[in-house]
């Protein structure tokens, strides 16, 4: 067993994780966060996309050790008391999600698209989402709400 | 349209919040008191004896509670896995319904067949010990598909079935087809297969099952589109418990797409395990093992001819198609080739003969049943490619072939040849709509400015029909369904005037927890945040048989609405009371009983408190409380029509297809929330585009899936698609009393044609004449170089 | 998974002393590749030795004529170096294109490398650009690197700290992607290089190669007609995959040509 240390959400955590225990894993069983999901296991559907000090990953392709001092935001630390962030609101406005069972990564990605390029084109939305499946939407509102919340993102920053 | 709320409106999802928080409670996300789990050891082979199964090994790993193996399934008495619909052959006998134990008993029939389970504290102490488990496999031959399967001497799936033949069907008049046939001026045939998909919602099944030894109680927590239905087959036939004592849960669901209906062993083995180890098991399927167990869809080989006049008029048709049940009978399956296809093979067309024969085929694989669409994709896809040969071969216009044979508004109730009676519909007015969508007139054009940078571009169309609403019980009860197909709700107004709506279906994406607030906002006049729907809850739904086959809205809608009647007209007997009018005089609009004429009225909320509170009532002739349930059983299948058209651009040096424009006019009937239909119809075309394109269960011939996971089976990505444009053309069903059709599927089933016909039309002027399914890179490619008289 | 032993060592040479001490023992960077394999049982090693704490491996820098770019730098940060782009396009390009987003943020040029995956995209850069991988212990030309399928020259001890790039004249990567893995079913790069032009093709063989017929014609005219007259041997190519030998053929001279027409 190895303990590690870090940030989860802005809370610090302590964890014993076995060495083969994958971030998803320590995040859904040991912290009980399960609002991040497994789809797979060759790192292809990024239902289980988190952001890594800042950065999305995929953390079924990530173990908890290498996690040991880093800062991790799930889906359940991204609305800020009680409020949606717009990427969130965006997906509710415009039906960017059916079962829900991709949304916490595809939403997490998303917002990380928007901040790389805060104004992209729909061609770059698309491609920009090639490493989240969605077998519910078609992808349609999903792009819909990822340029709507690019709009209102550019437009809170004028 | 009503209120802001009511049909037509379309309103952001109630459930969305909890999934965008990350709060949404999935099966795998439910972790119970003393939990342990399973991982099930599967059989690498295709077809192969088990001699002996030696866990000693792995019951001395780390964390063991138990192995369990086919043994102890049959010394516990559990019963095989049931399928739930027998189908009668040509010669009245029945179909061979081969015993299908939970656990493999003495033979692996294919690979990903589960053969032991092992339970243990942790899911990875699980997995270790699984691969510990020693089974001694004797291997046999194997096949793995259609042609091969009924070849002579090929390996024999079961001994109960000669020639590895499940059923032998037919439906229609083959002699009035071949009349039609025999004097016919132009015969078109064609020989297709539709490929085998695997479902892949992104949420893989899992399953918790906790035996309560104080109440003799079971629960069961499992990713199901129908928990009813669940509990049915294992109290009935596999666990062997009475209901009461067997309750299911099927929580928030990630997507079924057929996949979650059927009753499958592994929700059976942790219940069993539960009351084995004394503490609740549970499994969550790992993607690759998803690959091997949900069961699969389509995996026709079909011979189809079209007999016509030489003006195009559409005579007779003929269809021939071998259809995959794999190594078992899942629970629906041989309905889906039988009962979903070959009733829709008149499409939305005059045909007046039509004669259809499905042999059903065991092969070394996993199981088929419904996906997505189910049987409809595969009678539209032929039917459809089929029209498109003529429309070439005859010289006449692909979209002129369509209109002039279509079924006309004024020939509504129309019978078909093959069963189904359509009640209503308006193709031409699709076929228009999609039309002048994609701006028809301007192909050409397009097509020259494609070709300016290299790409051929192409047009194609599908004008499709489907059934669904499923379905008169008494209908199919006579054609083998084990169960009646209508829906129940039950309707409970609280007294201050909110309301819980209970209802058998279960959403799972489809967005119920709105659309049904929506309905009893337009019956009740009730603000949607003051209405709950509750599904999924064995425990606290009165019954249901669950959502597929787009039925939700049509049938368990209707079942809601009647239920609100009962409501209403309960409710008009307490407000002529407080009124102090006769009932026949009350009348029920926006959310208040007034007495006509007047403006005497009372509000709804009025009416439910007193309901609740019943100090001046009509107590001699009413029960106090205001909560009423009622079972909808349709008279007849609804038919959803449209017109999918597709605009592609091959890239001839690669062979890369690109889907550049989707035009779809779709009549799903009434429609609640028009936001959450496109989104319906969006998630379809997606699923057809990928099975024309992208997606395929590719087995070797030992029936090894080379295909077993997304690094190889490709999966549609928002790259691979593009926007769609959805209109809808509105004729309201005829027999239900929402006029809903039903709208989960159509993209799944009109669009796949329309993909392979624009890529044919792309191609056509290299010569090339056919493409299969998917229509991938190398097989464009390929088909040009034949098609050139290229090495290739 | 396996279970092993997870160690973090704070310098190249404590990294070296694990890998010496412990034969099953592999190193872990960003562990795109190595995860997946390992979660699947097809690896399991005894002891992962996780470069993340060495300091040092993830810094770009132009030295004189030539990028070097440390082993431990991202997909992600190669493609969206200014450095990068602005000295080798060809080579931020092909970075921007490996897997998708999440896996460029954590896969990193030197696991790449020590994978060695017929299919991936980076060795075909190494090669066409002639870069230099720089390890612990010596310098190994991408022309000698690459041995077999998932084989290089690397020792089993051995520690790649870096990649040197000679900055080329110009280059361009052009890659037919698998529809499902996105790994190049054909990526092709071509570099016009101080020691000449110089081609490269991943995906098609057992490893990365060369293409020295159409090197040769590219030096004599530097157009996409040169491919024609080149001969591509199906034969060479990898059998028994999804796309057949004369489909992959055939790739290698559209990526090729594709590849030529985005340099020239």
């Amino acid at each position: 067993m190895a303990t590690i240390t870090l940030q989860v959400n802005g809370k610090s955590h302590v964890a014993d994780v076995e060495p083969r225990t994958l971030l998803v894993d320590l995040l859904r069983e040991h912290l009980r966060l399960t609002g991040t999901h497994v789809g797979c296991d060759t790192s292809q559907c990024g239902a289980c996309t988190v952001w890594v000090d800042g950065k999305s990953v995929k953390s079924c392709a990530m173990l908890a050790v290498e996690a040991d001092g880093a800062a991790v935001t799930t889906i359940e630390g991204l609305a800020k008391d009680g409020k949606l962030h717009p990427m969130q609101e965006a997906f509710h406005t415009c039906h960017g999600l059916q079962c829900g069972f991709c949304t916490p990564g595809m939403v997490m990605r998303s917002v990380e698209l928007i901040q790389r390029n805060p104004n992209p084109t729909e061609d770059e939305v698309r491609h920009g989402l090639e490493g989240n499946f969605c077998r519910c939407t078609g992808y349609h509102n999903i792009v819909k709400a990822v340029l709507t919340a690019a709009e209102t993102v550019r437009g809170g920053a004028q | 349209m009503s209120g802001a709320e009511g049909l037509g409106a379309s309103v952001a999802r109630k459930e969305d919040r909890r999934f965008l928080l990350g709060r949404g409670r999935y099966t795998d996300d439910i972790t119970l008191p003393g939990q342990t789990h399973a991982v099930f050891v599967r059989s690498p082979h295709a077809h192969a004896t088990i001699r002996s199964i030696d866990a000693s090994q792995a019951l001395k790993a780390p964390g063991v509670l138990a192995v369990l193996t086919g043994a102890d399934v049959a010394a516990d008495g559990l019963g095989g896995i049931p399928c739930g619909w027998t189908i009668t052959n040509k010669d009245g006998s029945k179909m061979v319904a081969p015993l299908h134990p939970a656990l493999a008993q003495g033979k692996a029939r294919h690979a990903g067949d589960p053969v032991a389970m092992v339970i243990a504290e942790t899911r990875a102490q699980a997995k270790d010990a699984a691969q510990l488990v020693e089974v001694d496999y004797g291997p046999q031959p194997a096949v793995a598909h259609l042609n091969a399967a009924v070849a002579a001497g090929a390996p024999q799936v079961w001994d109960e079935a000669p020639g590895n033949v499940c059923f032998d069907w037919h439906l229609g008049d083959a002699a009035a087809t071949e009349a039609e046939f025999a004097k016919a001026d132009r015969v078109v045939s064609l020989d297709l297969t539709n490929n085998r998909v695997a479902p892949n919602a992104i949420e893989p099944r899992a399953a918790n099952g906790h035996f309560d030894d104080v109440d003799d109680r079971y629960t069961l927590y499992t990713t199901s589109q129908n928990p009813h239905l669940i509990r049915l087959l294992m109290g009935a036939f596999t666990l062997k418990v009475p209901e009461h004592k067997l309750r299911i849960v099927a929580p928030d669901v990630g997507g079924g797409f057929g996949s979650k209906i059927f009753h499958y062993a592994e929700e059976l083995l942790v219940l069993w395990a539960s009351r084995r180890v004394g503490r609740p098991v549970k499994w969550t399927s790992d993607r690759s093992e998803a690959f091997l167990s949900d069961a699969h869809g389509r995996d026709h080989v079909t011979h189809a001819e079209l007999a016509l006049t030489s003006d195009g008029k559409f005579r007779g048709l003929r269809v021939r198609t071998l259809a995959n049940m794999g190594a078992y009978l899942s629970t629906f399956a041989p309905a889906i080739p039988t009962y979903l296809h070959a009733t829709l093979l008149s499409g939305p067309y005059v045909i007046p003969a039509i004669y259809a024969e499905v042999k059903a085929i065991f092969t070394n694989t996993v199981p088929l049943d419904a996906v997505r669409g189910a049987g409809r994709p595969e009678a539209t896809y032929l039917l459809e490619r089929l029209v498109d040969k003529a429309a070439r071969e005859l010289g006449i216009d692909r979209v002129e072939i369509r209109r002039q044979n279509l079924i006309q508004p004024n020939q509504f109730p129309y019978q078909t040849p093959v069963a189904l009676q359509y009640d209503i519909g308006d193709y031409p007015a699709t076929l228009d709509m999609a039309l002048q969508a994609i701006d028809y007139g301007k192909f050409g054009e397009r097509k020259a400015e494609s070709e300016t940078r290299g790409k051929l571009r192409g047009f194609g169309i599908s004008t499709y029909i489907e059934a669904c609403g499923i379905a008169p019980s008494a209908l199919v009860g006579a054609l083998g369904a084990g169960a009646g197909l209508y829906e129940a709700a039950t309707v409970r107004v609280h007294p201050t005037g909110s309301v819980s709506v209970f209802t058998g279906t279960h959403s799972h994406g489809q967005g119920h927890e709105t659309t049904f607030a929506q309905l009893v906002n337009e019956r009740l006049g009730i603000p949607i945040e003051n209405i709950e729907v509750v599904h999924g809850d064995t425990d606290r739904i009165p019954f249901g048989m669950g959502t597929y086959g787009s039925r939700s809205a049509a049938v368990g809608g209707s079942a809601i609405y009647k239920a609100i009647d009962k409501i209403v007209e309960k409710s008009k007997k307490i407000a002529a009371h407080l009124l102090e009018a006769s009932v026949a005089d009350i009348e029920f609009e926006d959310g208040k009983f007034r007495v006509a004429g007047t403006d005497r009225e009372k509000t709804f909320g009025e009416v439910a408190f007193t309901a609740y509170v019943p100090h001046n009532y009509p107590i001699e002739t009413t029960e106090p409380g205001l909560e009423d349930s009622a079972f909808y059983d349709p008279k007849n299948f609804t038919f959803p029509g449209g017109c999918h058209l597709v605009e592609v651009e091959v890239d001839p040096e690669t062979g890369v297809v690109e889907v550049v424009d989707v035009a779809i006019a779709d009549d799903v009937g009434v429609i609640i929330n028009p936001m959450i239909v496109d989104g319906q119809a969006h998630g379809g075309l997606a699923h057809g585009i990928g099975q024309a394109l992208l997606e395929e269960c590719v087995y070797d011939d030992d029936g090894q899936l080379l295909s077993g996971s997304f690094m190889s089976y490709c999966m549609p990505r928002a790259a691979d698609l593009p926007s769609f444009k959805v209109g809808n053309h509105v004729t309201p069903c005829t027999h239900n009393p929402t006029g809903i059709k039903g709208v989960g599927e159509v993209g799944a089933i009109g669009v796949p044609p329309a993909v392979i016909n624009a890529v044919i039309d792309a191609l056509a002027p290299l010569g090339v004449t056919d493409i299969s399914m998917p229509a991938t890179p190398e097989k464009v490619w390929r088909a040009i170089q034949a098609a050139q008289g290229g090495a290739a | 998974m396996r279970n092993f032993e997870f160690h973090r060592p704070q310098s190249v040479a404590d990294a070296v002393t694990l890998l010496k001490s412990n034969d099953a023992a592999k190193l872990l960077a960003g562990g795109q590749s190595l995860l997946p394999v390992m979660k699947l049982d097809l690896a399991q090693p005894s002891d992962l030795v996780s470069l993340a704490r060495i300091p040092g491996l993830r810094e770009i820098r132009a030295e004189g004529n030539d990028l070097v770019i440390g082993a431990l730098v991202t997909h992600d940060a190669v493609a969206s170096s200014p450095e990068v782009r602005q000295r080798i396009p060809g080579l931020a390009g092909l970075a921007g294109g490996i897997g998708d987003a999440q896996i460029r943020n954590r896969g990193t040029l030197g696991g790449s490398l020590a994978h060695a995956d017929p299919a991936a995209d980076y060795p075909a850069a190494v090669l066409a650009l002639g870069a230099t991988i720089v390890t612990d212990r010596r310098s190994i030309a991408a022309d000698d690197y690459f041995t077999g399928l998932f084989q290089t020259a690397l020792a089993p001890d051995e520690i790649i700290t870096g990649v040197r790039f000679p900055v080329p004249a110009c280059s361009a990567y052009a890659k037919f992607p698998h529809p499902a893995s996105k790994y190049a079913v054909v990526g092709v790069m071509v570099a016009k290089t101080a020691g000449g032009v110089r081609v490269a093709v991943t995906g098609a063989g057992s490893k990365v190669f060369r293409l020295p017929a159409l090197e040769a014609a590219l030096a004599a005219s530097f157009t996409s007609g040169a491919v024609s007259g080149v001969e591509v041997a199906p034969a060479n190519l990898r059998t028994g995959g999804e796309a057949s030998p004369e489909y992959l053929a055939h790739l290698v001279k559209v990526m090729a040509k594709r590849a030529i027409e985005a340099c020239a």
